[in-house]
C-alpha cells in the first residue's frame, strides 16, 4: 500500500514543477522572516527572485551546523515564536544544542512523511507499534508516534530502556512492529532469549531501524533473530526528524519525501554539485516547513541519490543507507559522539595530556569506546590504586562529557601516533560500511 | 635510612619490559632489586638501582614515565618467620604498607625487603624500637 499515492508517484516533471514552486517560496520566507538568512544572502547579493529554476539552487548558501548554532535558541524560527508549538533539539553533545520549532503545519507535515514511511515497511492501522526510539527532546520517539497516529495504528510509547518490561509487553500485547536501534535490537534478542521469549516466532511483522549505521549482516541477523523484515529510517533534527527518508518493501535504499525536502549531494571537500549515483555527502532543504525553513543543510551524511525507479511504484529518489560522515563525528549506540568533546573532558584534568586515541568496536551486540590517554610524569604514580582511580577520573570526566561509559587505557607516553596534520584520533574497527 | 626507587610506567604490551631494562642495560647500570605490580592494563616496574638520577634520566629520555620515591630496607633472617616478626611490628602500630618486595642478599645469606609507606619516618622508627635491621642506603646500592 501506499499512503499518498499522488505525492509518492508523481511524474518526475510534476515533482520538479512543484519541488520548484516550494524551492522559490522557502526561499522569500527565510529571506522576509529570518534575518539569518537575509543577511547572508545580502552578502551573496542573491534575491529570492533569482531563483528561476531548481538549478538555481547552487546559488544558494549552505547552512551548517555551527550556523544554526549561532543564532541558538529560536533564531531560525520564521514564524513569531507563539506559533511555534513544539520544540526538539539536538543532543547538543558538541556545545549548544541546535533547536528545532514545530508550527501546527510543521507537525502535520512530519505526521504526514513518517506515515508514508510506516506504510513503505507494510505497517497499516491494524498494527500495534511498539517505540522503543527515546521520547523527549530528541526527535526519534516523536516521530514515529506523530506517524503511527496519522496512520492510526496503535503505537506503545514505551520508549527506550526497561528491556525486561519491553519484552513482557511485546508478549502480553502481541507487538507487531518494533522500532528500534539495531544494538538496542540485538541486546532486546538476547534478553527475549533469556527471558524465553520466542521473538522469532512472535507476532512481528516489520521492524524500523533509526538512528545507527549499521552493516547488511547486522540486518540479517536482527531479521533473523526476530523473524521479521527491518527498515531503515532516516531522518535529522536539524531538518524535522525521523520520516526525511525511509526504505521500502524492497529493502533497496530509502524513498526522499522529495516533495518536502529537497536533496542533493556534494563533494564535501569542494562544495560542488555530484551527479545521480555519485556518493557524496547529503545536502538537505526544507521546502515546506513553516517555523524553520532550512536552506542546503549540510547533513555531513554520505550517501548517493539513485533515480532509476523502483519496483513498489515510488517514483521518489532513493538513497543509499548513509555508509559513512564527512566529519568525525561517531555514533556510538546511538549517541552522537565528537572526537573534540573527549578533547575538551581530558583539558579539564591536570596533567592529562591532549593526545589520545579512540577506539571503537563492537565486541559483542553492543559498540564499546576505548580511549587511550598517555600517562604524563605528573600523572603517573607508583602505586596500583592510585593510578587505577586516575583512569576512574578521566572515564567520568568522559562520561559526563558525552554521556556514554568508556573504557580509559593508560599508555606510555609518545606511544600514540603523531601525525603532521590531521591526527588519526579514531579507531573504527566496527567495519560498518 | 631512605633508598632512592625508581618506579617506572609500563603498558601491558609485548616488549615494554624488555625495552626499559634494556635501556638501562645499554646505560651500564645495575639493577639491584625490582619488582613488578601489575594489573590488566599496565604495570608498575619498581628498580632499585646505584645511581637513581642516572637511571631516571635515561628512561625518560627514551620516553618513559618514571618517579623516584624513598623506600626502606629491613634484614631478615632467611629462615621461617622471618618476615611475619617484622610485619607483627607494623601490625601492632597500626601502619599499612602500600607494597613490599623482598630478596635474597646473598653474600651475607640474609634477606632484604623493600617497604613502602605514606608515612616512611614513623615506619623507621617502629622498626627501630622493634629491633629489626634496617639495611643503609650505600648497602644496598652496592649489593
Amino acid at each position: 500500500m501506499i499512503w499518498n499515492e499522488e505525492a509518492e508517484c508523481m511524474s518526475r516533471d510534476d515533482l520538479e514543477e512543484l519541488q520548484l514552486k516550494r524551492l522559490q517560496d522557502v526561499v522569500k520566507r527565510a529571506y522576509e522572516n529570518v534575518p539569518y538568512y537575509r543577511k547572508k544572502f545580502k552578502d551573496m547579493g542573491l534575491s529570492p527572485e533569482d531563483i528561476q529554476s531548481l538549478e538555481d539552487i547552487e546559488k544558494l548558501p549552505f547552512t551548517t551546523k555551527d550556523d544554526l548554532r549561532q543564532v541558538y535558541p529560536f533564531g531560525m524560527f520564521a514564524v513569531p515564536r507563539r506559533e511555534i508549538i513544539e520544540i526538539h533539539t539536538s543532543s547538543g553533545t558538541t556545545g549548544k544544542p541546535v533547536v528545532s520549532g514545530y508550527t501546527k503545519q510543521d507537525i502535520e507535515l512530519w505526521s504526514e512523511v513518517m506515515a508514508r514511511g510506516l506504510t513503505m515497511m507494510g505497517i497499516n492501522e491494524e498494527d500495534i507499534i511498539q517505540n522503543t526510539h527515546g521520547y523527549g527532546l530528541f526527535t526519534g520517539g516523536f516521530g514515529v508516534h506523530y506517524g503511527a497516529q496519522k496512520l492510526g495504528a496503535t503505537v506503545i510509547p514505551i520508549s527506550t530502556g526497561q528491556t525486561r518490561r519491553q519484552i513482557e509487553i511485546m508478549d502480553d500485547f502481541g507487538t507487531s512492529v518494533m522500532i528500534f536501534t539495531p544494538s538496542y535490537g540485538l541486546y532486546l534478542s538476547e534478553v527475549a532469549e533469556e527471558e524465553g521469549f520466542d521473538a522469532k516466532n512472535s507476532q512481528l511483522k516489520a521492524i524500523g531501524f533509526g538512528a545507527e549505521m549499521w552493516t547488511n549482516e547486522m540486518r540479517q541477523e536482527i531479521e533473523k533473530r526476530f523473524g521479521a523484515p527491518a527498515f531503515n529510517m532516516y531522518g535529522l533534527t536539524e531538518i524535522i526528524g525521523p520520516g526525511v527518508a525511509v526504505e521500502c518493501k524492497e529493502q533497496d535504499g530509502l524513498h526522499v519525501a522529495e516533495d518536502h525536502f529537497y536533496p542533493e549531494i556534494i563533494d564535501s571537500e569542494t562544495t560542488k554539485k555530484l551527479g545521480a549515483g555519485d556518493t557524496g555527502e547529503l545536502v538537505l532543504t526544507t521546502l515546506s516547513r513553516v517555523g524553520m525553513p532550512i536552506i542546503r543543510f549540510r547533513t555531513k551524511d554520505i550517501t548517493a541519490l539513485r533515480y532509476d525507479g523502483c519496483e513498489c511504484g515510488r517514483t521518489l529518489v532513493k538513497m543509499d543507507r548513509i555508509t559513512g560522515r564527512s566529519d568525525d563525528m561517531l555514533k556510538v549506540r546511538g549517541v552522537a559522539v565528537f572526537p573534540s568533546q573527549i578533547e575538551k573532558a581530558l583539558l579539564k584534568i591536570d596533567g592529562v595530556e591532549p593526545h589520545y586515541q579512540i577506539i571503537v568496536t563492537r565486541p559483542q551486540r553492543l559498540d564499546e569506546l576505548e580511549v587511550q590517554v598517555e600517562t604524563s610524569p605528573q600523572l603517573f604514580s607508583d602505586e596500583i590504586k592510585e593510578m587505577v582511580g586516575i583512569k576512574k577520573k578521566i572515564e567520568s570526566y568522559i562520561e559526563n562529557e558525552i554521556g556514554l561509559r568508556v573504557n580509559v587505557t593508560l599508555v606510555e607516553p609518545k606511544s600514540l601516533p603523531r601525525s603532521e596534520g590531521k591526527a588519526v584520533r579514531v579507531i573504527d574497527k566496527r567495519n560498518l560500511h | 635510612m631512605k633508598i632512592k626507587q625508581i618506579s617506572v610506567f609500563l603498558e601491558n604490551k609485548k616488549g615494554r619490559l624488555w625495552k626499559a631494562l634494556n635501556t638501562l642495560g645499554e646505560g651500564g647500570i645495575n639493577i639491584r632489586a625490582l619488582s613488578i605490580a601489575d594489573t590488566s592494563e599496565f604495570g608498575i616496574l619498581r628498580l632499585i638501582v646505584p645511581d637513581s638520577e642516572k637511571a631516571k634520566k635515561l628512561l625518560e629520555e627514551n620516553n618513559f614515565v618514571v618517579k623516584t620515591k624513598d623506600v626502606i630496607a629491613v634484614e631478615l633472617s632467611d629462615q621461617p618467620g622471618g618476615l611475619s616478626t617484622v610485619l607483627k611490628m607494623l601490625n601492632d602500630s597500626d601502619i599499612n604498607l602500600e607494597y613490599l618486595y623482598a630478596f635474597v642478599h646473598e653474600k651475607k645469606d640474609k634477606a632484604i625487603v623493600i617497604m613502602r609507606t605514606d608515612d616512611l619516618d614513623t615506619l623507621i622508627d617502629t622498626l627501630k624500637e622493634g629491633g629489626a635491621s634496617l639495611v643503609p642506603p650505600e648497602e644496598v646500592y652496592n649489593l
